[in-house]
């Protein structure tokens, strides 16, 4: 049922923000191909009188007090920039030239 | 006392022995009574890690700072203070835990040199229990892996046979134990990453119930199935460890609130005559035979452990849980998902690598661009299917079938646990691989883990232990239990029991078989 092509694998990359290369795209296709029909097996008992499991231990909304607690110093928060300036993450521009 | 490392094949060491072959709880004992420092117990692993980490490749880090906290922590004990049960027992940590004194890479070469600014709260525990950090341990990439050959950073070598994966995610930590390179390691638990590196390296590893040990500070990768839990040489060691990094967090908010009775004295319990008398013991039907995939000397080997508990009056009950079948392919479209999720966080803008396209671009570009250069192949893999399961027009399809799927397993889990107190499989289908075996074919990795993933999806607990070596190759096998949610020390208690029985067949611990390395 998978309709994995290097036109869809180079849209997922897009989406999911990776600079694939050609190469890549095309050995993925392939193997994606292969899981995706190998998983679609859990389409053949999921009947729609199932109910979705999202979590494994139900909890209810946890909460906390709102008070202020020990957080990071701004030093600290910006220790693993790549680039920052002043008390800023640095980064290029976020449009285009088109944009 | 020496630190040098011997090539003894005595896996029991008394006060004046190798302080590397013995287990913490008889380290815990020795350093309680003074017998013998911390600094001597940490030097003597370090001295272990620089004669074997040529052939193991087990750490990723070395803690330039743990003859320091072993020093403070014996500097306390002299001073007259009580310290934690654990307190001057080194201990491994598994690179996905954030270290605020070390690099926390995750095994990515996007994380590469990155210090977090906090701990994870497991760390947190550890050093508030006294424990020394021997270092980071190698892994998949984010977890990702059922061999350690997806790390950034090389393989990391089985002890038992250099030309065999150790398991993974975690084989840097199942290695560091069974290579005596550390007494006790933390490691992860997605889909099996603690307990098959311990059942093919001959070590002990539990993954706990979903909630029980906190993971504020593991680096995430699929967080509705992600555990932390101890690796380690004995079951009771075990005990130990979890009893140190589980209870509630406030800072995790899937942390279950309740207190936990203690896990080492669950093992205790269980080193006690009669521990499992009348206990049932589930057997799956669909994961016991070797048409479906199991090597024949595993088989033996579970089968032989499960009768020795017969021996001592458990009951042996076939159940079957048909909806396993479908927990492999469940899995690997819930984890990608979730892993798809948490990894745009890697986005080179606050923290980790950094790639600038040739001639710029806007900050798409630079992030995609460093994604391409940071993430390994089995992460780019993974990322693009759960991109594909959450997508438009598949996700009914793919991520919510997988969840029904979840719920099938969920009811058969709890169909089994109406009959019987815990299940019982192999912990993997085979004795540990050859590198570089499965590593062009995804799908054939994948399948490794069949009989640990039903327990993730589930949130139930686990345990592997060995059950000796299989006679065709001479690896070792490993046995997992697994329990009702919340139930973990029932594993423990089980766990000690067929421990004992099976080291006094073996006149000794299963690593005492193992190879000499220097």
């Amino acid at each position: 049922m998978s309709e994995i092509t290097p036109e869809v694998v180079s849209h997922l990359a897009t989406l999911a923000r990776i600079a694939l290369t050609e190469d890549e795209i095309a050995k993925l296709t392939g193997e994606l191909g292969h899981i995706v029909d190998s998983v679609a097996k859990v389409t053949e008992v999921a009947t729609p009188d199932v109910p979705a499991t999202s979590h494994p231990i139900p909890l209810g909304t946890v909460t906390r007090p709102d008070v202020v607690g020990v957080t990071l110093t701004p030093e600290q928060a910006l220790a693993g920039a790549p680039e920052r300036a002043g008390n800023h993450f640095k980064v290029s521009s976020i449009l285009g030239e088109e944009q | 006392m020496s630190g040098v490392s011997t090539s003894s094949t005595n896996g029991g060491a008394s006060s004046n022995g190798d302080l590397t072959r013995i287990d913490a709880s008889a380290l815990a004992e020795l350093l309680s009574s003074g017998a013998v420092s911390s600094v001597e117990a940490t030097q003597a692993h370090l001295d272990r890690i620089a004669a074997v980490e040529g052939d193991i490749h087990a750490f990723l880090h070395v803690n330039a700072e743990a003859l320091d906290a072993a020093a403070a922590i014996d500097a306390r004990r002299a001073a007259g203070e009580t310290l934690p049960a654990l307190a001057g027992v080194p201990v491994a940590i598994k690179d996905v835990l954030c270290t605020i004194d070390m690099p926390s890479t995750a095994g990515s070469k996007i994380l590469e040199g990155w210090v977090p600014p906090y701990d994870a709260t497991v760390v947190a525990k550890l050093r508030a229990a006294g424990l020394v950090a021997l270092g980071k341990t190698n892994m998949d990439e984010f977890a990702m892996g059922s061999s350690t050959e997806h790390s950034a950073y090389g393989n990391t070598h089985n002890p038992w046979d250099l030309t065999r994966i150790p398991g993974g995610s975690g084989g840097g930590s199942a290695a560091a134990v069974a290579a005596f390179e550390a007494p006790l390691a933390l490691g992860s638990d997605t889909g099996g990453s603690i307990r098959q590196p311990a059942a093919v390296t001959g070590s002990v590893g539990m993954k706990p119930t979903y909630g029980g040990v906190s993971r504020y500070g593991a680096i995430a990768l699929a967080s509705s199935l992600d555990q932390v839990g101890p690796v380690t040489r004995s079951v009771l060691d075990a005990g130990l460890l979890h009893d140190v990094i589980g209870g509630h967090d406030p800072r995790d908010s899937t942390s279950i609130p309740e207190a936990w009775p203690s896990f080492a004295e669950a093992a205790r319990a269980g080193q006690r005559e009669g521990s499992v008398r009348g206990l049932r013991i589930g057997v799956l039907r669909e994961m016991s035979a070797e048409a479906q995939g199991f090597q024949a000397g595993v088989l033996q080997r579970f089968h032989e452990s499960l009768a020795l508990l017969e021996a001592q009056g458990a009951e042996l009950v076939e159940v079957s849980a048909p909806s396993f079948e479908y927990a492999i392919s469940a899995y690997y479209l819930i984890l990608p998902a979730e892993a798809s999720s948490n990894l745009a966080k890697f986005d080179s803008v606050r923290f980790g690598m950094r790639v600038t396209p040739p001639g710029g671009g806007t900050v798409e570009d630079v992030m995609s661009a460093t994604r391409e250069a940071g993430f390994g192949d089995e992460v780019k893999r993974r990322v693009i299917l759960g991109t594909y399961a959450l997508s438009a027009g598949y996700y009914d399809a793919y991520y919510g079938s997988a969840q029904k799927v979840r719920t099938l397993i969920q009811r058969d889990f709890a169909a089994a646990f109406d009959q019987v107190d815990v299940l019982a499989t192999p912990t993997a289908p085979t004795t540990a691989f050859k590198l570089g075996e499965k590593l062009d074919d995804p799908l054939a990795m994948y399948l490794n883990d069949l009989t640990t993933i039903p327990a993730n999806l589930a949130g139930v607990p686990g345990i592997s232990l060995p059950a000796g070596l299989a006679p065709e190759d001479g690896l070792p096998v490993g046995i997992q239990f697994m329990a009702p949610a919340r139930e973990d020390a029932r594993l423990y208690t089980v766990g000690a029991a067929l421990e004992q029985l099976l080291v006094a067949q073996w006149g000794g611990p299963l690593l005492s078989q193992a190879p000499v390395l220097v």
